[in-house]
């Protein structure tokens, strides 16, 4: 039996920028959030290190500098009309939270504390600034709960453990008529009708094995928009976290070296020295990661393979440790058995964060193709947009920054939107292709289990379009999706009951992982240049004269179709990338 | 090493009773207890049920019995634990399907105190000012990440499911004694309720259980006294 709903605005995924997005839509119109986790499980959660607003709380600053250090830092593929936007808005972003109720970090004087992190500078580099508003390492988690907090203050309409797998678009013009989703405790499907409809699912790092992402980040927000004929844009700019637990991926936060940790390799030296004698191991995270595995290629890695490098934080002041990194110090010991206070934590880069995703224009709405034409009724905002403000390389705290800011401006929009238009018609059973998706994932008695194709992929993934990519390796990856695509077409759920099948979620998950994997590859192949987070060792300067440009991938009958579309340059001219 | 990894299995569209599910469970020492049940459902037997997200102990979804204590899946390693483990769903909610829950009245408990910031005044422009002293006062109690864990190791809640339990009395800790807070007075009201604090009989399973180390006991012995003077 499939339900039917219908509000004016439905907001997919409770993290950060659904539960923001969700305070502004709520006041303006009959909102619905519909999210697979429980709010407070979202990935938000898990980010450390802090939220940067230019307040000049305890040095000089101010949001021009932080909008440079931006576009400077997403090798000057950001669009410079939003990063202005966002290091604008960051301010009283951040007041609204403190509002809220956020519990910063204080300063002496009972303001917000402000610290270091990578790649934030004053005076257009000249050296880091403290920019970063935090809550000891666990900024995100109070992000969380504090959005968290005022929509149950609110009375925010959420529902919970329901799965968004398809956007229903008017069949006359496209634009947005609603979602269906699988309910995980009954497993029956909704039809959800709204004016507006606003993603904000995060991110797909699990298509990656060693990564920071939780095992629910899988891209579905995007894959569902995709293969309903939304252009990805920038999908082969995928950030590679330099500080992740050795062998797990866990992350362990920036706020580290801003605090004063230090990189060092076999030999004990700060080897960061020598790539970026400005900022050090404040540089941006692109730059960080491809030194720590040129350190460990040259043989300057740590332990018995000569596989990891070590964050030293053991010469800080151990109260200091305490009182700012208690979190990720205790996941070194948990994890590691290593004791932060005294030795180095192994660590190696771990794919964490995707700059890519469902264009948008600065007001969160999604725009289908390269003249930017957007789409009425579809927003999306947080890690699943590219807006872009990040470009190339997301500088630090900056996807707090982004979530808060642009899921504020999707809800806004979202309410105002809804407020102006009547719902769109539905096409004919509006649920079935979501129906005939489930029969034929569910339809084989036997066959190889998601989990094998899924590890696979994500091996591969690391392996093919990791830190250092190349002609060869993307070609190799190419084949290899084709393959896994193959075997997922025969994929066996074992799970044959209907309430809380997570073996179909888990089958269902790994089709959105594959598609975007595609699109990442594919787009990834095409640029031959090294920006940012996209390194090509057959290509390994930037090109401006060509790639100064924004990819969109679609999804076509024969594979990926690529588009450009230019970037917005307001007064940023782009120059060589030093620190 | 091999781990003997016992499940407490139940599907309600099928099972009229819960059972144990033994598996013989390829492991290393540093593992995960998560990563042992994701190797029997990617493995073994798919319909095995479980929540869990972020896999380092953020998320908070993934709280279970685990020898008898409760624990995060994801934080808690065989070496902790030997051999021989038993995992079975939270006390006191619900089972909804093999390790997975009702979260629902758990939930409930935690809307009924006011778990936000009450504060009527108009905001300033910039921040409200609050002394390192102030903002370290409810520090500990802001760590929850509302896994439960504390909750359903209370026998007061096994026994009475009325009770609030100790997770929802750490969220209104955590604004009640927060300097910007005004709604205290509504909130230990809630509190003094018959369903409220003082049915906690100081077992300190709470404290044990809590994975992010909130001195849980001593944050309800907090609010006792606060209502007892009535100041914060």
């Amino acid at each position: 039996m499939t339900q039917q709903h219908t509000f004016d605005v439905v907001i997919v995924g409770a993290g950060g920028a659904g539960l923001r997005a969700a305070l502004e839509s709520s006041r303006r119109g009959r909102t619905a959030v519909i999210t697979k986790l429980y709010p407070t499980r979202s990935h938000t959660g898990a980010a450390q290190g802090g939220m940067c607003a230019a307040l000049a709380n305890v040095e000089e600053d101010n949001w021009e500098w932080h909008t440079f250090d931006t576009i400077k830092g997403g090798d000057y593929l950001v669009d410079q009309d939003a990063a202005e936007v966002m290091c604008r808005e960051a301010i009283e972003a951040v007041y609204d939270l403190e509002h809220m109720g956020m519990p910063f970090n204080r300063t002496p004087d009972g303001k917000i504390d402000q610290r270091r992190f990578g790649g934030h500078t004053h005076h257009h580099g000249a050296g880091a600034v403290r920019r970063s508003c935090f809550a000891a390492d666990r900024t995100g988690h109070m992000i969380l709960q504090t959005l968290f907090q005022q929509n149950v203050k609110q009375g925010t309409t959420f529902f919970d453990e329901y799965y968004v797998l398809d956007l229903l678009r008017a069949p006359d013009d496209g634009r947005a008529a609603g979602v269906v989703a699988y309910e995980l405790a009954t497993g029956e499907l909704h039809v959800f009708r709204a004016k507006s409809v606003v993603f904000c699912t995060g991110g797909y790092g699990k298509m990656f094995k060693i990564t920071s992402n939780a095992h629910a980040l899988t891209g579905d927000g995007p894959g569902v928009c995709y293969r309903r004929g939304v252009p990805m844009e920038d999908m082969e700019f995928f950030q590679f976290h330099p500080t992740g637990l050795y062998r797990l991926g866990v992350l362990l936060s920036e706020a580290a070296r801003g605090e004063g940790g230090i990189l060092r390799n076999s030999d004990g030296e700060a080897f960061m020295e020598r790539y970026a004698p400005t900022i050090k191991d404040l540089a941006p995270r692109d730059m960080v990661s491809r030194a720590i595995y040129t350190e460990i290629r040259e043989g300057r890695g740590a332990g018995p393979d000569g596989d990891y490098v070590y964050l030293d934080v053991s010469h800080l002041d151990p109260k200091v440790i305490d009182a700012k990194l208690p979190d990720i110090t205790e996941f070194a010991r948990t994890y590691l058995g290593v004791e932060p206070k005294k030795e180095g934590v192994p660590i190696v880069p771990t794919a964490h964060y995707a700059m890519g995703g469902i264009p948008t224009t600065v007001d969160a709405q999604v725009v289908g193709d390269a003249a930017n034409t957007v789409i009425p009724g579809l927003f999306a905002a947080g890690e699943c947009a590219c807006v872009s403000v990040h470009g190339a390389n997301r500088l630090g705290t900056n996807s707090l920054l982004d979530i808060v800011v642009f899921g504020k401006r999707a809800g806004v929009n979202a309410g105002e939107h809804a407020a102006t238009v009547d719902h769109a018609e539905l096409g004919e059973d509006p649920a079935g292709a979501v129906t005939r998706m489930l029969e034929d994932l569910a339809g084989h008695a036997e066959g190889e289990r998601a989990a094998a194709i899924r590890l696979d992929l994500q091996v591969n993934m690391d392996d093919k379009a990791g830190v250092y990519r190349t002609e060869t390796l993307l070609k190799e990856m190419e084949v290899e999706l084709a393959s896994l695509r193959e075997r997922y077409a025969r994929v066996w759920v074992q799970d044959t009951s209907r309430r809380y099948n997570t073996d179909l979620l888990e089958a269902v998950e790994l089709g959105f992982l594959l598609d975007l994997a595609e699109a990442l590859v594919v787009s990834a192949r095409a640029r031959t240049e090294s920006r940012g987070g996209h390194f090509r060792e057959d290509h390994p300067v930037r090109d401006d004269k060509n790639w100064l440009k924004h990819s969109l991938a679609s999804r076509g009958d024969s594979g990926v179709k690529l588009d450009y579309k230019p970037v917005t340059m307001t007064r940023y001219e782009p120059m060589e990338r030093k620190y | 090493m091999q781990v003997k990894l016992r499940v407490r299995r139940f599907n309600p569209e099928t099972d009229s009773e819960s059972r144990i599910e033994t598996y013989d469970v390829p492991a290393d020492p540093m593992d995960r207890v998560l990563d042992l049940l994701h190797w029997v459902k990617w493995n073994v037997d798919g319909s095995l049920t479980f929540r869990r997200s972020c896999a380092h102990g953020i998320c908070g979804s993934d709280a279970m019995l685990i020898n008898g204590t409760n624990r995060l899946a994801c934080k808690v390693l065989v070496r902790e634990v030997g051999d021989q483990i038993t995992v079975e769903p939270l006390r006191g909610l619900p089972v909804n399907k093999d390790l997975l829950v009702d979260m629902e009245p758990f939930f409930a408990s935690y809307r009924e105190v006011l778990p936000y910031l009450v504060n009527d005044d108009p905001a300033p422009d910039t921040e409200r000012r609050q002394s390192q002293a102030d903002r370290e006062r409810f520090d500990d109690t802001t760590k929850c990440i509302l896994c439960a864990a504390c909750t359903t190791s209370c026998p007061v809640f096994w026994a009475d499911d009325e009770y609030f339990g100790p997770a929802a009395i750490v969220n209104a800790h955590r604004f009640i004694f927060d300097s910007r807070d005004q709604g205290a007075a509504q909130r230990l009201t809630v509190l003094n309720d018959k369903e409220g604090v003082w049915r906690c009989r100081t077992t300190f399973n709470c404290t044990d259980a809590c994975p992010r180390g909130i001195k849980v006991t001593q944050a309800i012995q907090e609010v006792k006294r606060a209502l007892l003077f009535r100041k914060v």
